[in-house]
């Protein structure tokens, strides 16, 4: 479990995040959801201290995160990057390891996690000894997301992890993302300004601005009881996809409200 | 084809000096190396970690790499005195620039992204520095290596002008002996040198990374066992110390005399007369080879010792003029003529003495005495053509180019063209010979022993 208390980021005089309290818990994806340059990275940066807060608390676990190492609190958190920052001069294999080396497991121990976790996300053994230029974006992606996991942490940081692909890439890449059992048991803060991705994604979005939480919630709380006018415009392009996507085909009420909503807005 | 088997056979000749030489020779590179690696790689680490100090360090290093290698050293002898320190400190700061820029520019040159993933997965400081910042810079430092390397045989060369040895023995002796052979005897190994040593370096850079991890082990090792070659040659009888110029050193009137005829077996280093004097004020070497005339020996109260065998011919000054020229304008040879006579040993170390010492311009200090001695006369009406005028490169050269200069000038009116960077014997001779220049002054002796070269037999009779 994740507890963010009060957390504020200054940049001289820009407040890149202000205030802000948010809890994520065990097994539970929680996606960061805004335009760019609305603080989301920043936040999920100070959950692994790549980024030190001006103020306010995060726990994990009951810790304060501020009581540990930085590098024995990193360890533990699996993090994803847009654009991979996979290391160029390691193969794939080294680059997968790199975490499980740093713990100083056995070498037995990493080559059976290596593997597996190439079978898991879908990509051929052979690509073990290949160097990450060699290799697909999508498939360096998920070599990214095989890197992130492999000492099994049990918080999972992704910033914008699907956001480099291109949309049939993305696509593919989410599908397995999707069905990686070893995912489902994963505390997860997921950055992403792309709506669609947040709902598909989210057990819970909170949607940011300027710094601050807008509001936070399930999706169907965001999109049919928002609490600004913000959230509303922010749906309103995409509203009936979104809609069609959180429907629970046995809601009818909410089915009649989709469908008249949709009927309104064509007059 | 003679010229080459003549070559081969000077090699095989001095293939004792030249091996020595060769072996001071990367001792010098790689001494000085080895001390550049250790500062400049921490010190291009720490200016990526504080930018502002980037902009200085590398500014000093920049600096450095302008001063010139002869000014460089020059700067050293004050500090450092002669012989292998201020050669290895001359090259260290050679060295530096492009290890300190390269390790800085790799470093930046890696990918913020990798680095920041690196801190992500929990990799200490040191171990993003090691194993991705270094890793991933590796071959942009390797290209400084290489670059300071080639620097360094290249101005290591220099070091024979301050008693430091190495190649530079043979190519300035050469250049001072007209020994096309000597010459190449050191020029040839030291490009065969850099071109090796840039080309095995250039395998380590090429690389990949885990062979990289166990050659990186060697080199530090290898670069130490290469510094080790640097000895100087011990093993000699007396105490006293020599230092001679690279031109005395191989002529007969000179060590090779001193050796045969006088039995004077010493250690001897081999210098630049620009500092030989000094350096025997200082108490740097015993025994010099100075010039009888050189205003040097009132300023150091040096002593010249009587060369009672007579090895020595005498050193008359006198200008050397080509045939066509004087042939052509016939009022020059009387002109140049009337310097004779007029000039003896003591009269020219006084001349020598008010410009070295005293600090007066070679012009003012020919005027003079062209005064004192009735001869000025302000400049002529302009008459078509020129006479061009070498020099040597040192102060007596100076003040007699620009008497002979004056002269020209009044009595005939001809133009006159000073050369007065010429850099030794060879140089003036080739110069002359290849019609680049129509005179500049020479002394009997060395006219007669370094550029008429007599079979080597007469000498040692006499």
């Amino acid at each position: 479990m994740i507890k963010v208390e009060n957390i504020t980021k200054t940049f001289g005089e820009f407040t890149a995040v202000d205030h802000v309290s948010f809890t994520v818990q065990e097994g539970e994806n929680l996606v960061l959801l805004g335009r760019s340059g609305c603080g989301k990275t920043t936040l999920l940066k100070m959950i692994n201290r790549l980024i030190e807060p001006s103020s306010g608390e995060i726990y994990i676990d009951g810790d304060n995160i501020y009581n540990r190492q930085p590098e024995e609190l990193r360890k533990k958190i699996g993090y994803v990057f847009q654009n991979t920052g996979l290391f160029p001069h390691y193969t794939i294999a080294e680059n997968i390891a790199i975490v499980p080396r740093l713990l100083g497991w056995d070498k037995q121990k990493i080559r059976w996690r290596t593997v597996s976790l190439m079978e898991k996300l879908h990509l051929p053994g052979e690509y073990l000894s290949y160097y990450p230029q060699q290799l697909s974006g999508g498939q360096q992606q998920r070599v990214g997301l095989a890197r992130a996991l492999a000492a099994d942490p049990p918080v999972l940081l992704m910033d914008e992890p699907f956001g480099a692909l291109d949309p049939i890439t993305r696509a593919s890449v989410k599908k397995d993302f999707r069905q990686l059992d070893e995912l489902k048991s994963k505390t997860i803060v997921l950055v992403t300004h792309d709506v669609q991705e947040a709902f598909e994604l989210g057990h819970r979005i909170c949607l940011m601005d300027k710094g601050m939480i807008v509001q936070a919630g399930r999706p169907e709380d965001l999109l049919f009881r928002p609490t600004e006018d913000y959230v509303r415009d922010f749906f309103e392009d995409q509203r009936f996809q979104l809609e069609a996507s959180v429907i629970d085909p046995k809601d009818y009420d909410t089915l009649i409200r989709a469908f008249d909503h949709f009927k309104n807005k064509g007059k | 084809m003679e010229q080459a088997q003549s070559l081969w056979q000077f090699m095989q000749q001095q293939s004792d000096k030249l091996l020595q030489q060769t072996l001071q020779h990367i001792g010098l590179t790689f001494i000085s190396l080895v001390i550049a690696l250790l500062i400049g790689l921490p010190l291009g680490i720490y200016i990526t970690r504080h930018k502002p100090a980037a902009g200085p360090v590398l500014g000093f290093a920049g600096v450095m790499q302008t001063i010139p290698s002869i000014a460089l050293l020059g700067f050293m002898i004050p500090l450092l005195g002669i012989g292998p320190l201020p050669a290895i400190a001359a090259l260290f700061l050679y060295a530096l620039l492009p290890i300190i820029r390269n390790t800085y520019t790799g470093i930046e040159g890696v990918d913020p992204l990798v680095k920041e993933a690196a801190v992500a997965m929990g990799m200490t400081r040191m171990q993003v520095l090691l194993k991705v910042e270094l890793a991933l810079a590796f071959p942009v430092i390797m290209a400084g290596i290489r670059t300071a390397t080639v620097i360094n045989v290249g101005v290591g060369t220099l070091a024979a002008y301050i008693a430091a040895g190495g190649l530079g023995e043979f190519i300035f002796g050469g250049i001072a002996l007209n020994n096309t052979n000597m010459i190449l005897a050191g020029a040839i190994p030291a490009a065969l040198l850099a071109i090796l040593l840039d080309f095995l370096l250039s395998l380590v850079q090429k690389m990949g990374r885990r062979r990289r991890l166990s050659t990186l082990w060697a080199m530090p090792v290898l670069f130490l066992l290469l510094s080790s070659f640097y000895v100087l040659p011990f093993g000699y009888s007396t105490r006293l110390l020599a230092g001679f110029t690279p031109e005395f050193m191989g002529r007969s009137d000179g060590d090779i005399g001193l050796r045969t005829v006088y039995g004077l077996k010493i250690r001897t280093v081999v210098i630049s007369d620009a500092v030989m004097y000094k350096a025997a004020y200082e108490k740097k070497l015993d025994v010099i080879s100075g010039y009888s005339t050189d205003g040097r020996l009132k300023t150091y109260d040096l002593v010249v010792l009587e060369d009672d065998k007579k090895i020595f011919p005498p050193y008359y000054a006198a200008p050397v003029v080509r045939k066509e020229v004087l042939e052509r304008y016939s009022e020059l040879g009387p002109v140049l003529n009337k310097l004779a006579g007029r000039i003896d040993d003591s009269v020219m170390t006084e001349l020598n003495y008010k410009v070295e010492h005293l600090n007066q311009s070679p012009e003012k200090c020919a005027r003079d005495f062209l005064v004192q001695q009735g001869l000025y006369r302000e400049p002529a009406p302009v008459k078509e053509g020129v006479v061009r005028i070498g020099s040597k490169i040192f102060p007596e050269q100076y003040i007699l180019t620009n008497m002979y200069a004056m002269l020209i000038r009044g009595y005939t009116g001809l133009q006159v063209e000073t050369k007065t960077g010429l850099g030794g014997t060879k140089i003036c001779f080739e110069a002359l010979q290849h019609d680049r220049i129509d005179m500049y002054p020479e002394y009997t002796g060395t006219a007669l022993l370094a550029i008429l070269q007599p079979p080597a037999v007469d000498t040692k009779a006499g």
